[in-house]
């Protein structure tokens, strides 16, 4: 299986992603420079954390306009598999490949530290080997990352099951000392309407290895292999 | 050149005087010119010959570091220090200060900090993987600490999370003499191929000379001669003109775009142009190859307009570097320049003439000989005295202060004052955690991070005690050195080499002379005994504000290699039922400690006592221990003494756990439960493991005593059959985890 790792001038978790599906899961791999045009066969996209053009305007506003995001829009039409962690969501977000936004962390902090995540949907190539409700712990680097959508897309998310993630406590409980940025419901992550396209604020990226002292961040780049 | 450009002042005297420069200064620049300087060439040896370019005071001194070792593949001299790690890998670091800019504007000044200690290591070639910090705030009391603390915080997170290199830990403390000038120390440690270290040079005449990254503009004029080399007045304020504006996007496409040219041969020499700018990049490097440099100002990229030379040579505009490159290289060097959207613009040449000769609309506005402005900056030998205070201070008559009463009491104060509470408040800003390498997170005695597609992994750690410092400079300097190792060993670690940040008040005063002389000779003595070299760091004076001085803060930066990264070890009780055993012995020594100043409000008495060969001893033990597998968690005794140090190692972030200790009585409980006594290490391991650590203790010739065990949730500590000390962990937990988050709202 291919990865696509798109690079945007900014981006700064391309390399852990990277070395992840490469080094750790032995796929194959290549980075693909927001100038480019075309996914070079990748048969998924990951779209890092990082602060893409600096984030001086709106978290991805500008990343939306790179010509490789018109390629990953028809990839993700067409159903191919599209994650985007942290920046990567927020960019998807705003390139509307993904509805709501991500606003400001409730403290106006940056926030570096391990959550909880309840698994709220498994129906998506990025969950699909994940007991639904299963509790996994990761670590979240954000400070613009409190989901935001209005009441009706948080109703339609609700109904359609297209909430991936929600921040809970360690059994699995939702409450507001478990949401570290003020996200509404609680959201962590997201899917599409077709449930190829997820979005996540947390790094699975930085908890697939033993060495790390957690690898529960694994099982959504396995979920993707071998579809 | 005699003739001033239009609107350029006359050059005299007084124009040298309010440079900076001293009359005799001023005597020799016309003496190496033969004439009177342009108003450029003022400028450019005003910042040359500065105190933070040039090190005049500190360098006759900094000659006593031990700076060699087999592993030591660059010592001090360059942009960082570099050792070999073995793997053909390695590690470059340094660190640096940013104190005066960040005191007058805290969030450009602690970004730009981070700024221009990243340079520093990616010029080299390498690149970078983690950061640290140390920083010292006035008293918790003062009007603006809170501002300070919240902007340094902000600014070092802003800049380091948006490029992308974690900040993986540091230290804070807090002390009135820095109500005036905080301490603003930044470190980076990147990664190199041991046989591609890039240096400063400029060889090769006829050799291209590119600027690249962010244009140029009017800020940060005089940083280096008028903001650092100068005291403080009451009017600092007036200064914020002279700090740097930082942009870490742009720095991301520098780094990313140098590392990429640096795969090619096309680089003959790079360097950051940081603390005054153009010129000391280009002195410098053409003063290391014995060369000359022409630049041509009028294809400088500017972001002003009409800006003059002299504004040019001396901005210290941030996101710029100066690259010589192969003559014939430059269509493919601006191809890699392009593709990150940065400007790389031929600006001059190499020459033979070993002059720098500086060209603006025709007019050659400097022509200076490099080598008399690089290393003819005068050397200065400061009178030194010893500070009237130092014996009245050292004086501590114990007797006549009341043993503590309520010592459970007395220990929450403590993990509840802003010196010893967590400082997750800080580190949660700080993305500690991308470029995913992190083993053991901030919090524990030493940051660890592993090194992707080696079995090694990198420990490093920040710190000083600048009280101790204060009493003692010598001793607390020794101290400052053995506690870094010692950090280092309890993650498992061998120290290398460090790196240091000499921060003082001004060198014109013969008391502040002496404590850096003083300081330098601890930092030698033990760097000789225990085998760690010096390799790269930073002075900083004039650390003062009217007339009132900082006390001496020698800040080092150590790196330790782990051979086994999967044996990286954290501070933290970790199974119920393990053996608390202590690495050294007891001690009751009370002198400069924490608990004195806080509790009895007395900064005095002997600093604690350090056997350097004990010290080794101890460390040594605890590695080995590390090494074989045998403990669960290693703490050193610090700040605090023995009490705070076991009352943090329940405080696991996966979870509490509690500890019973039994000590045996001593002469004062104060000094048993909270003295600062030196070389002392807590490990905590299963009871089947006991023997072989007696005997990994009695090979190494350290002392060990079995104090208690761990579990339950409460600490309990008991001096002979008295239970002095007995709480739940969560109600130690609660004033340590509080402290700060309550004191900054």
């Amino acid at each position: 299986m291919k990865f696509g790792i798109v690079v945007f001038p900014g981006s700064n978790c391309e390399h852990d992603c990277y070395h992840v599906v490469k080094h750790v899961l032995r796929q194959d791999a290549s980075f693909l420079w927001h100038k480019e045009k075309n996914l070079a066969r990748s048969d998924c996209v990951i779209l890092p954390g990082g602060f893409a053009h600096g984030d001086y305007l709106r978290c991805g506003a500008m990343a939306k306009f790179s010509p490789i995001m018109e390629t990953v829009s028809r990839f993700a039409a067409e159903g191919g598999p599209v994650v985007g962690i942290c920046n990567g969501f927020q960019i998807l977000a705003e390139a509307g490949l993904l509805p709501g936004a991500l606003i400001r962390n409730r403290t106006l902090h940056y926030l570096c530290q391990d959550v909880y995540l309840r698994t709220d949907s498994n129906a998506s190539p990025f969950t699909r080997k994940i007991p639904h409700g299963k509790v996994l712990k990761m670590p979240i680097g954000h400070g613009e990352g409190c989901y935001y959508a209005d009441a009706k897309t948080l109703s339609r998310l609700e109904v359609e099951g297209r909430i991936a993630f929600r921040y809970c406590d360690a059994k699995g409980n939702l409450d507001e000392e478990s949401n570290p940025n003020g996200s509404l419901k609680s959201i962590a992550g997201v899917l599409n309407e077709r449930g190829n396209v997820l979005g996540l604020m947390p790094h699975p990226d930085r908890c697939a290895e033993a060495i790390l002292g957690n690898e529960d961040g694994r099982i959504l780049f396995e979920s993707v292999i071998g579809r | 050149m005699s003739t001033p450009l239009p609107q350029e002042p006359v050059v005299d005297l007084q124009l040298a005087l309010s440079h900076g420069l001293t009359q005799e200064e001023f005597e020799k620049v016309r003496a190496i010119l033969g004439r009177t300087p342009s108003f450029t060439e003022l400028g450019i040896f005003s910042v040359m010959w500065s105190e933070h370019c040039s090190y005049k005071s500190s360098r006759i001194h900094l000659k006593r570091f031990p700076t060699t070792g087999a592993q030591v593949l660059q010592g001090p001299g360059e942009n960082a220090g570099a050792i070999d790690i073995g793997g053909g890998l390695a590690a470059v670091f340094k660190m640096e200060s940013h104190n005066h800019p960040s005191y007058v504007e805290p969030y450009q000044g602690a970004a730009t900090g981070v700024g221009g200690i990243l340079r520093d290591i990616f010029t080299m070639g390498a690149r970078p993987i983690a950061s640290m910090n140390s920083l010292r705030f006035g008293s918790p009391d003062h009007p603006r600490s809170k501002y300070l603390v919240g902007g340094v915080v902000a600014g070092i997170a802003g800049y380091g999370n948006c490029i992308g290199i974690p900040t993986v830990g540091g230290e804070v403390m807090f002390h009135p003499s820095y109500d005036g000038n905080i301490l603003v120390n930044v470190m980076n440690l990147g990664i190199a191929h041991a046989s591609r270290i890039f240096k400063g040079q400029a060889r090769g005449p006829g050799n291209t000379v590119f600027y690249v990254g962010s244009r140029t503009g009017r800020d940060g004029i005089h940083g280096a001669s008028l903001l650092a080399s100068a005291s403080f007045e009451a009017d600092s304020e007036s200064k914020r003109p002279t700090v740097q504006v930082g942009d870490p996007f742009a720095e991301k496409l520098l780094l990313e775009a140098c590392l990429e040219l640096m795969k090619t041969d096309y680089v003959i020499g790079i360097q950051d142009m940081g603390a005054a700018g153009l010129t000391s990049s280009s002195v410098e490097m053409a003063g290391r190859s014995g060369t000359g440099i022409d630049l041509d100002l009028d294809r400088v990229p500017v972001r002003e307009e009409k800006m003059t030379p002299y504004e040019m040579m001396l901005s210290e505009s941030q996101e710029r570097m100066l690259v010589v490159v192969r003559r014939g290289t430059e269509e493919k060097v601006r191809e890699i320049f392009r593709k990150w959207d940065l400007e790389g613009v031929a600006v001059g040449e190499v020459t033979s003439t070993g002059h720098l000769q500086v060209k603006f609309r025709g007019n050659r506005v400097a022509d200076i000989p490099v080598k008399p402005i690089a290393e003819g900056a005068p050397i200065l030998k400061r009178p030194m005295a010893r500070p009237a205070n130092a014996e009245g201070d050292a004086r501590l008559d114990l007797a006549r202060i009341k043993d503590v009463a309520h010592p459970a009491k007395a220990l929450k104060g403590l993990l509840g004052s802003l010196n010893l509470c967590s400082r997750e408040w800080i580190y949660r800003q700080y993305d500690h955690m991308v470029r995913s390498n992190t083993i053991v997170r901030p919090g524990s005695d030493a940051a660890v991070i592993r090194i992707k597609g080696s079995s090694h992994a990198l420990a490093l750690t920040t710190d000083c005690n600048s009280r101790y410092c204060y009493l003692d400079p010598r001793a607390g300097a020794r101290i400052a050195v053995a506690e870094a190792s010692r950090n280092l060993a309890c993650s498992g670690a061998v120290a290398q080499a460090l790196t240091d940040c000499l921060n003082f008040g001004n060198p014109e005063r013969p008391e502040v002379m002496w404590q850096f002389s003083e300081c330098v000779d601890g930092i030698a003595e033990a760097c000789q005994s225990l085998e760690i070299p010096v390799i790269s760091g930073n002075v900083s004076f004039y650390n003062e504000t009217e007339g009132r001085g900082i006390l001496p803060t020698p800040t080092i930066g150590m790196v330790g290699i782990i051979e086994d990264a999967r044996s990286a070890m954290h501070s933290y009780f970790a199974r119920e039922g393990d053996l608390i055993v202590l690495l050294g012995t007891l001690g009751e020594e009370l002198g400069g400690s924490e608990y004195l100043s806080q509790v009895h409000n007395l900064e005095a008495g002997a600093v604690p006592h350090l056997d350097l060969a004990r010290e080794e001893a101890v460390q040594y033990a605890c590695i080995d221990a590390i090494t074989e597998g045998l403990v669960a968690s290693a703490h050193d005794c610090a700040e605090g003494g023995l009490a705070v140090a076991l009352a943090e190692c329940c405080f696991h972030p996966q979870g509490l756990l509690g500890a019973e200790v039994v000590l045996p009585a001593g002469k004062r409980l104060d000094a048993l439960l909270f003295g600062e006594s030196q070389s002392r290490i807590l490990v905590s391991l299963q009871k089947a493991s006991l023997p072989k650590l007696e005997k990994i203790c009695q090979e190494r010739d350290a002392p060990f005593s079995v104090l208690g065990t761990v579990g339950g949730n409460r600490l309990k500590i008991s001096v002979g059959q008295d239970a002095e000390i007995n709480a739940t962990v969560a109600e130690l937990r609660k004033p340590w985890s509080e402290a700060l988050p309550t004191w900054m709202v």
